[in-house]
């Protein structure tokens, strides 16, 4: 738990570096991702230590966005102001982009299976 | 005697310190899942939106700013962080599939990440919103770390953007029953990454609730979403610039 702990930290910690660093257009938590995913690539495997940490963070991954939502109250006037904008832009293009995934998705992977693939429209 | 200058003095005290917003983060969290649990997992009874809503009325009725609740909240939103560097782990967990299946996933992403990108700034724009607000709009589908890094890129607001991203969380969660099952979106794989694409962590959890197949191919779809936004919203934005 506390090593696997180290290392995610250490790992954002280096990908806040390179971004400041490199002045990347990516926040730093990315570059850890990768960083680590790159790693585990090269090691080809996984310990159990590490996995049952990251388990147990992404497990209770909505907890964390709590105190993100309840920054609500500081934007209570501009939300007040632009609400009709910002609700019809959320629902509409969170509904539309589950749509569009699903939909192309399906599509992608129907073409794949489909024995007589003539038609190569796969991206 | 004076049990009530007494209690104030606590409570002063208390304000004072980060262990209140922490605890009250996690009891409103624990409660909205007792509340979810008891609702039989109902889509509607979302844990996030219950808490947000705890916490909003706590704070509001006790009349304590915002600030000082983020204070001891604070070491609850540092935890996205490293939550987003263990996105590796799904990500490395579900390689086999990701490798089998990488061209039709990879089309999706672009896809649905472009439409959720673009329509948000659409809309907004169409109906009136201000040129802050449609930039906070922007990077709303990734999870909070990575869309509050690209907010504050592309000129938005980061903590506008924050809240933007946990209500388009919370309506994905909602509403992905309804709207997959009127596509006839059987495939958990493919209803799990449509999840994940368009509502990041929030949907992610949600989807994990439902199965784990759907839970791995949305927590992959997060992880892919948030990659692809961060690297081409920036690039957009300053390509098209206003």
């Amino acid at each position: 738990m506390l090593s696997a702990l180290t290392l995610l930290l250490l790992l954002q910690l280096i990908g806040e570096i390179f971004v400041q660093f490199f002045a990347l257009p990516v926040p730093g938590p990315v570059i850890g991702l990768l960083l680590l995913f790159s790693a585990l690539l090269m090691r080809g495997r996984l310990g159990d230590e590490l996995r049952n940490t990251a388990n147990s963070l992404l497990q209770h991954l909505s907890l964390l966005f709590v105190p993100a939502g309840a920054g609500v109250m500081i934007h209570a006037s501009r939300v007040a102001d632009e609400w009709l904008a910002l609700s019809v832009a959320l629902v509409g293009s969170t509904l539309l982009s589950m749509a569009a995934t699903a939909l192309t998705l399906k599509f992608f992977l129907r073409q794949r299976s489909a024995p007589t693939g003539q038609n190569g429209e796969q991206p | 005697m004076n049990v009530v200058p007494k209690l104030s003095e606590i409570w002063v005290y208390l304000a004072a310190t980060p262990l209140l917003g922490l605890t009250l983060t996690l009891l409103a969290y624990q409660l909205a899942f007792v509340i979810y649990q008891r609702s039989g997992g109902n889509p509607l009874a979302n844990p996030v939106a219950i808490s947000v809503a705890i916490v909003v009325s706590a704070l509001t009725l006790t009349g304590t700013p915002y600030r000082t609740y983020f204070e001891g909240a604070q070491f609850v939103h540092f935890l996205l962080g490293p939550a987003t560097v263990a996105l590796a782990i799904p990500l490395f967990t579900q390689l086999a599939r990701l490798k089998r299946m990488l061209l039709p996933l990879l089309g999706a992403l672009l896809v649905g990440s472009l439409t959720a990108c673009i329509s948000a700034v659409a809309i907004g724009w169409a109906l009136g919103a201000s040129n802050e607000s449609i930039r906070s709009l922007a990077p709303k589908s990734v999870t909070t770390p990575i869309a509050m890094g690209v907010a504050e890129k592309i000129g938005g607001l980061p903590s506008l953007t924050a809240v933007l991203v946990v209500t388009t969380g919370i309506l994905g969660a909602v509403a992905a029953r309804y709207l997959l099952d009127a596509l006839r979106i059987r495939d958990h794989a493919v209803r799990g990454f449509a999840v994940g694409v368009s509502a990041h962590g929030i949907g992610t959890a949600r989807a994990f609730q439902v199965s784990e197949e759907a839970g791995a191919f949305a927590a992959l779809a997060m992880c892919l979403n948030g990659i692809v936004t961060a690297l081409l919203l920036p690039l957009l934005f300053n390509a098209f610039g206003s």
